[in-house]
Order: C-alpha cells, then sequence, then structure tokens
C-alpha cells in the first residue's frame, strides 16, 4: 500500500513539475499582470492584444504556412524517396538510407549553419527569397517522412501490386491505386512529424530566414531579450491558446483511437 | 520510356545531394580555409590552443552530463512506474508526459523562465544551476518515451519466472528489468546528451552568459566569420559522429521519439 502511494505521488510530482510553469502562465495570462506572481484585476487585454496586433498576426500565420509549404514538400519528397529506394538495388537503398540519417542525427545548429553558407554565402541566394528556409526546413523533414514510410513498404503485401499489373493496369495507376493506400498511414504520420518538426524549429529558421520574416520560435526569443512588456504578456496568452489547442488534438486523437478499437472489437 | 518504380526516388536523390551532402562538403572547404581560399588548418589549431574555446568544449560536455543524468533520474522512475502499472489509463498518462513536446519549445522555456525569475530573483547569479534546469525541462519527454517503450514491451514472463526462482522484487528489478530497458536508457541518453550541447538558445532564454558549443556557432554567424563557424560545425559534427557510433542509435524508432510520434 504504502508503495503504491509512493508511486502515484511521484507520477502526481513529476505531473506537477511539468505543467506548473504552463498552467501558472496561463493563469497570469488572464489578469494584467506584467509579471508572474503580481495579483492584478482579471482581463482579457493579453487576449485581445495577441488577436487584434498586426505583427503577431502575421508571425503565427507565417508560421503555420511555413509549416505546411514546408511539409508537403517533405512529405512528396520523402515518400517518393522511400519508395525509389525500396525498389533499388541493396546499395543504393543503403546509400539512400544513410544520407537519410544524416539531417536526423545532425545537430539542428549544424544543418542550420551549413545551409546558410551553402545557399546563402556560397551560391548567393538572397534571405528574402524564402529559398534557404523553405529548403533547409524541407531537407530538416524529409528524412523523417522517409524514415515512417519505409517500414510501411516493408510490411506492405508486394503481391498485390504485381497482381493489379497482371489485371492491366498500368504501373502509374497500380502504384497509386495499390501501394499508396498501404503506405498511406506512414506517410500521414511522415507529414505530422514534419509539421511538428518545423513548428518546433528555431536553428534552421534563424540561420536561414529573411530579417523581417519570423516565427513563432524566433519571435518568443528575440521577444524575451526586448523589453515591451504588452508584447511579453500577449505571448503568455499565445502560449495559452497552443496549450489549449494541443490538449484539444490529443484528446480528440485518443477518442478516436478507442473508437476504432472498440468498433473492431465488436466487428470481432 | 518505361516506368520504373526506381526512378520515383530520383527528385529526393538529388535533393538529398543538393541540401543534405552539399551544405556538409561546403562545411568542409570553409572550415580549411582561411578568408582568401587558401587551405589552412589554422582555425582547427585555433579551436584547440584557444582557452576559451577548449573551456567551452569541456562546459558544454559537463552540462550536457549533468543534464543527461537529472533527465535520466527523473524519466527511469517515471517511465517504469507508468510502464508496470496495471492502469488501463496508462497510454493516457504517458500522453500527458509528451504532451508539452507538441508546445514551442520558445514558449515552454519562457514560462519557465517566469517561475525561476520568481523564485531566483536574477536569474543571471546561478547560471549552470539554470541550463542544467532549462534543458532537462525542454528534452525530459525524449528521455521518458524511449524508456517507457522498451520497458513496456518487456516479457512479463521473465520477471515472473526470476521471482518463482526466488528473487525478490528488488533483486529481480536489478537483474532483469535494469538490464533488459538498457536500449531504451541509450536512446534516451542519445536523444538528450547531444542537444544539451548545440542547443544553446535555451541558455540565452534563460538570460544566461555562459557558452555552449552551440552558442560558438551563433557567435561565429553573428560575426560573418564562416570560416571559424565552419570548423565548430565539423568539430560538433565528429563528437555527433562518434556518439552515434558509441550508442549505435540514430534508428528508424529513435527518429520518431524526436517529433514525439505516438501515432
Amino acid at each position: 500500500m504504502m508503495k503504491r502511494t509512493l508511486k502515484v505521488g511521484f507520477i502526481v510530482l513529476m505531473l506537477l513539475l511539468i505543467y506548473a510553469p504552463i498552467l501558472i502562465l496561463a493563469f497570469f495570462s488572464f489578469t494584467e499582470a506584467t509579471q508572474i506572481g503580481q495579483f492584478r484585476a482579471f482581463s482579457m487585454q493579453n487576449y485581445v492584444m495577441l488577436f487584434t496586433t498586426e505583427e503577431l498576426r502575421d508571425m503565427i500565420l507565417g508560421t503555420l504556412l511555413l509549416a505546411l509549404g514546408s511539409s508537403v514538400l517533405a512529405t512528396i519528397l520523402g515518400t517518393l524517396g522511400a519508395i525509389g529506394s525500396f525498389y533499388s538495388r541493396k546499395q543504393f537503398s543503403s546509400m539512400y538510407s544513410t544520407i537519410n540519417q544524416i539531417p536526423v542525427i545532425n545537430a539542428d545548429v549544424v544543418t542550420g549553419f551549413s545551409m546558410c553558407i551553402l545557399l546563402v554565402v556560397v551560391l548567393g541566394i538572397s534571405k528574402d527569397s524564402f529559398i534557404p528556409l523553405i529548403a533547409g526546413q524541407t531537407a530538416l523533414s524529409a528524412p523523417f517522412v522517409y524514415l515512417s514510410v519505409m517500414p510501411k513498404l516493408k510490411q506492405m503485401d508486394s503481391s498485390l501490386y504485381e497482381a493489379a499489373l497482371d489485371l492491366g493496369a498500368k504501373p502509374g495507376k497500380a502504384l497509386f491505386g495499390v501501394v499508396i493506400p498501404q503506405i498511406a498511414s506512414g506517410i500521414v504520420s511522415g507529414f505530422m512529424l514534419a509539421i511538428t518538426l518545423s513548428l518546433d524549429d528555431y536553428f534552421i529558421a534563424t540561420y536561414t530566414k529573411p530579417a523581417t520574416f519570423d516565427t513563432i520560435s524566433t519571435y518568443v526569443v528575440n521577444a524575451t531579450k526586448g523589453s515591451h512588456t504588452d508584447i511579453k504578456t500577449a505571448l503568455w496568452a499565445l502560449s495559452t491558446v497552443i496549450f489549449v489547442i494541443v490538449v484539444i488534438i490529443v484528446v480528440g486523437m485518443n477518442l478516436n483511437a478507442r473508437r476504432h478499437s472498440d468498433s473492431r472489437r465488436e466487428r470481432a | 520510356m518505361k516506368f520504373s518504380r526506381k526512378s520515383l526516388g530520383i527528385p529526393y536523390a538529388v535533393f538529398l545531394l543538393l541540401f543534405v551532402v552539399g551544405p556538409l562538403l561546403v562545411l568542409f572547404y570553409y572550415a580549411f580555409t582561411n578568408g582568401e581560399g587558401h587551405f589552412t588548418l589554422r582555425n582547427l589549431t585555433d579551436f584547440f590552443t584557444d582557452p576559451n574555446t577548449l573551456g567551452t568544449l569541456f562546459y558544454s560536455l559537463l552540462v550536457a552530463a549533468v543534464t543527461t543524468v537529472f533527465c535520466l533520474l527523473l524519466s527511469y522512475p517515471t517511465a517504469y512506474i507508468l510502464a508496470t502499472s496495471k492502469l488501463k489509463t496508462k497510454s493516457v498518462l504517458i500522453m500527458l508526459f509528451v504532451m508539452p513536446m507538441w508546445i514551442n519549445f520558445s514558449l515552454r522555456i519562457t514560462a519557465l523562465k517566469e517561475i525561476l525569475t520568481l523564485i531566483e530573483g536574477n536569474l543571471a547569479y546561478y547560471p549552470f544551476l539554470n541550463s542544467v534546469i532549462g534543458m532537462t525541462y525542454d528534452f525530459l519527454p525524449f528521455m521518458i518515451l524511449p524508456i517507457y517503450n522498451t520497458i513496456v514491451r518487456l516479457d512479463g514472463s521473465l520477471i515472473e519466472a526470476a521471482k518463482d526462482l526466488g528473487a525478490n522484487d528488488t533483486r529481480a528489478f536489478l537483474k532483469v528489468t535494469l538490464p533488459l530497458s538498457v536500449p531504451g536508457i541509450v536512446s534516451g541518453v542519445s536523444m538528450v546528451f547531444l542537444p544539451a550541447m548545440t542547443n544553446y538558445v535555451v541558455l540565452d532564454m534563460l538570460y544566461n552568459s555562459t557558452y555552449i558549443m552551440g552558442s560558438l556557432i551563433g557567435s561565429y554567424f553573428s560575426a560573418y566569420n564562416w570560416h571559424g563557424g565552419s570548423m565548430i560545425a565539423l568539430i560538433l559534427l565528429a563528437l555527433i559522429c562518434i556518439f552515434t557510433l558509441i550508442t549505435d542509435s540514430g534508428s528508424a524508432e529513435d527518429s520518431g521519439v524526436r517529433g514525439g510520434a505516438l501515432l
């Protein structure tokens, strides 16, 4: 009994440590306080500020568009790469996989810095063109798409593709009609991974982004160094909004997964 | 032209050559040349003779080691308790521990900074402690998840067998569970140690003026010193390679952990 209490106590303590900062920040985001621990009147001004300040709105929208764009690119490239590699001879296939590991194990600082040197310093591509930024984030996340598609290809029933060809389907049609559906779950989770990587990226963005463009990460990092208190507290509101969105997505995913397993059980 | 499934990989192959191999080659070139484009070892010898840069290397190894130990001490019991509990809700509980990964790190560190400021007053007084706390807070899920995944897949009958053969709980844990969870620990350590040497933005955000290896790249970048920065990046790359070879990490599963993938 004693042991059980200890265990529960430890888990609760850990959860408190992890969530206390986020929840305390959320509480003060609904007040006029400019510092944690100041008890002022409740107010929604931080949220009004967050959604009406053009600079903040552009920054959030820009981050989302960048994440979407680089993730779509990464998903297409990574999926095609995985399919190509899967059907290639062994030497080629292992070459793909080796090079694919580089951005995965490399430090983001190194990836971002080397990207900046090649594209901006050597090739002279302007950062304002967004090309270095998009290429950099795509290079970071495409390998993760490759890695999440590959196991699905290996599990796939390869005779179905042959069967489709035997039945007269053109290779392209067989690919889209037979192969892609079988690896779809890998493509989707690869895409989700790419989105999270892009949203959380700081280093690639800071080394390759146009000077006038900011992602949430670069904006928040610069804001913590500055002294604009109204912007600072508006970011508390942003933190709270993102927290709530993440909670909703996670709860939704859990309910969805449970419903799926329930219906599977009923069918069985 | 005959359709070949192999050829579908060509765009990605070109992409990898251009944006993964290309930058590394350029990094090599810049690291071993000077401003006039002549071959030089200056950047390398400078790094290993300057007490400041050497100090930074050892300091960042220390920060990374202490952070890793902190993360491990907090993560192992958490992962163990969750993985071995008979609760039906344990998948929800582990989700709670992983969820912070999906909240932008800069916002999480902002929250931590406000709390630490409230407790400590001036963050500048405890740079080392704050670095370790900040990194531990940031990287904790990366340690919990792989350890949890390893323990939860352990064959429970092995532990029962150990107990049937007369081992008590402690002994069964030390002789069976702990050794079998080593792969998860190794994977977690590699997910924490390397970022803790390079992720200098956590330090920056906590008003820290101490330098780790990553900060050196940042400062060379701000000074437009591409050659010096490339050498630091190359040294980091070498450290990463050595570390990856030793731990044999970087598998597909590890990469899933990085994205917080429970999908």
